[in-house]
């Protein structure tokens, strides 16, 4: 057994990957079509090029599988951004902190009024998001808000900076189920380029933060990277590797994968690997093959049209209503976004769709008993 | 003879019972269960939310149902208990159907805290209905600690594999005297109808008709099978043979 996952991406350090994408060919994914449980090459396989001819089969056994696993079912949540204080300074946020941006972390006077505006839309779910500052957003306050959500939300989830096992664990005894935390690249290299600074700098404490999560005890731990920074099939690759080895390791947590691609913000970040629909489409039915278990997010940071149209290629969990400003909900004072939302669809908008697509959405899936 | 189906003390119309998770809406779901005459009906409690704005799934179950919430969500014995207990509260019942599941790849159920599960909330009234692994040895344990059926499983969740662990079901059904329902993996109404022609008390079903094209078609489909299978079983078939045989061999000279 490894002991983290760390090690197994670093047995890939010598893998060529170019070399294997070449010499993928379409009887090879064929292959692949008809097998139960996948190897890590038959997912790089449905990965390849070689794949992009089968897509539309390999939907129709994704779709299958999502049924057979989660029904026709779409859980709902909404982000709630707590705070955009950052000491980081990651090339493609727009929180980073050499952008002149208004700064503000809720009070829990403001807090209490977003929360009133979500829960008014019927969402039962909130996603607390936070700039890494551990100054203006530290544990104590994260907790504090935590506790006062409890009461009007059945799941609490946290996006935040990494934290210790004891940490965590003390979140969990607060109320959270759920943890979200990308990677942005598992390329160390390309990792390093564009965190020069401030402690997201670290790539193994970042890597590590599910494993510690886990050990703590967290119900549901959602992983990914940030799509368009680096080529998205080896990225997509270990992102499903990342969660097989969650699974394998840790049997007891929900492993969630989401597909977060960049969206324009402040600052201008432009991507040097963007990617298509249909290749977005690609890695999330390759994703649900190789994790038939695995719950798919996909963000209001895709377009309408886009989200609907994917849902019945494996998604389980859409955010709805999305504000990624800080007070975006119901301050007048409310801050820049971290980015731009595409799809500014309502929650009963939200909800109206994925009921005209066949599926029943979901608010409520979470009883928190510890 | 054909019996009625009797779960503690409580006579069930229906051998066939129906999950209610996976469904496309609440009101197929309404649709499937009567379509299927199904008596009692599964209901996870993490679905049910007391200050719920949106619908709420309680309202959509006919009121002729025994609705049996169950632990879904429950990593060991002491998470069963508490939701178990959540769910009186909200007032579904003494009917608890205890999944215990540690493992979220297999789904595969924890047999030793489903019976540490049982042994507590048997004694504060509930009628326990466990989900397990067919062990024969847990059977009895079950049975010990006062659970009013056994559920083993067929093959695991939303499989659809039907009866994969059918020589351990046989020898439950033959070995512990409580109803043996088969829960989990059937995937057909012939899976169905098989489990009920090797003595199954009943069969529960969920995935396969909440995620077939049409859940209403599915769910009578699936009931069908069950009363088929059932008579198959009562009427005493004939054992299927490894070889043809014709009707007399032996004294067919004499005719």
């Amino acid at each position: 057994m490894p002991i983290t996952f760390y090690d197994q991406i670093v047995k890939f350090s010598r893998f060529d990957f170019e070399d294997f994408f070449r010499q993928a060919a379409p009887k090879d994914v064929e292959r692949v079509m008809d097998k139960e449980a996948l190897s890590e090459n038959d997912f790089l396989l449905l990965l390849s090029e070689a794949a992009f001819g089968s897509l539309e089969l390999l939907a129709q056994k994704a779709r299958r599988i999502t049924w057979g696993n989660f029904g026709k079912v779409i859980q709902l949540y909404a982000p709630l951004y707590l705070s955009n204080y950052c000491v980081n300074d990651c090339a493609y946020c727009g929180f980073k902190h050499s952008n002149p941006i208004t700064r503000k972390c809720l009070s829990i006077a403001e807090l209490k009024e977003e929360a009133k505006e979500i829960a008014k839309s019927g969402i039962r779910h909130v996603l607390l998001l936070t700039g890494e500052s551990r100054s203006q957003a530290p544990l104590a306050y994260i907790k504090e808000c935590v506790i006062l959500l409890k009461k009007s939300f059945s799941m609490i989830s946290v996006e935040i900076y990494p934290l210790s096992v004891n940490e965590y664990a003390e979140l969990i005894a607060a109320g959270v189920s759920g943890l979200t935390i990308y990677q942005e690249t598992y390329d160390e290299r390309l990792y390093s380029q564009l965190h020069r600074q401030g402690p997201k700098s670290d790539y193994r404490f970042r890597l590590m933060a599910p494993e510690r999560a886990a050990q703590a005890g967290m119900r549901q731990i959602n992983i990914g990277a940030l799509l368009g920074l680096s080529e998205f099939k080896k990225e997509v690759f270990f992102t499903g590797l990342h969660g097989y080895w969650l699974e394998r390791y840790y049997p007891g947590i929900e492993v969630g994968v989401s597909f977060p691609r960049i969206q324009p913000q402040v600052g201008n970040f432009s991507p040097a690997n963007p990617l298509s629909d249909r290749q977005l489409a690609q890695a999330i039915v390759a994703t649900r093959i190789f994790l038939p278990h695995a719950g798919i997010t996909l963000s209001t940071r895709e377009a309408k049209e886009l989200r609907s149209n994917l849902i019945g290629l494996g998604l389980t969990r859409l955010s709805a209503g999305s504000r990624t400003q800080v007070g975006g909900y119901a301050l007048s004072d409310k801050t820049e976004g971290q980015f731009e939302i595409a799809d500014t669809s309502s929650v009963d908008a939200v909800r109206h769709m994925v009921h005209q697509k066949g599926y029943q959405p979901v608010f409520h899936d979470w009883l928190n008993v510890i | 003879m054909e019996t009625q189906l009797v779960i503690a003390g409580q006579p069930i119309r229906s051998r066939f019972f129906l999950g209610t998770g996976k469904f496309p809406s609440y009101q197929i779901m309404k649709e499937a269960i009567i379509a299927s005459s199904a008596h009692i009906v599964t209901v996870a409690l993490r679905r049910i939310d007391p200050q719920a704005k949106e619908e709420n799934i309680l309202e959509y179950i006919p009121k002729d149902c025994i609705v049996m919430a169950n632990t879904s969500g429950a990593r060991n014995a002491d998470e069963a208990i508490r939701i178990a207990r959540l769910a009186r509260a909200l007032g579904c019942g003494d009917w608890i159907k205890i999944e215990v599941i540690p493992d979220n790849k297999y789904l595969l159920p924890d047999n030793a805290q489903t019976i540490k599960a049982t042994e507590v909330l048997a004694k504060e009234g509930f009628i326990v209905m466990p989900y397990v692994n067919p062990d024969l040895a847990d059977a009895r344990r079950l049975r010990d600690a006062g659970a009013a059926s056994i559920m083993p499983l067929g093959a695991p969740i939303g499989t659809n594999k039907g009866l994969c662990t059918r020589e351990l079901l046989k020898i439950l059904i033959a070995e512990i005297e409580l109803p043996v329902v088969v829960d989990a993996g059937i995937g057909r109404p012939s899976h169905a109808a098989e489990a009920m022609e090797i003595g199954a008390a009943a069969v529960l079903v969920n995935t396969a008709v909440a995620a077939s094209d049409d859940p209403v078609l599915a769910a009578r489909a699936f009931s069908l099978a069950v009363a088929a299978g059932r008579l198959g079983y009562v009427s005493g078939m004939s054992p299927i043979k490894e070889s043809p045989q014709s009707s007399s061999p032996l004294t067919g000279f004499l005719c």
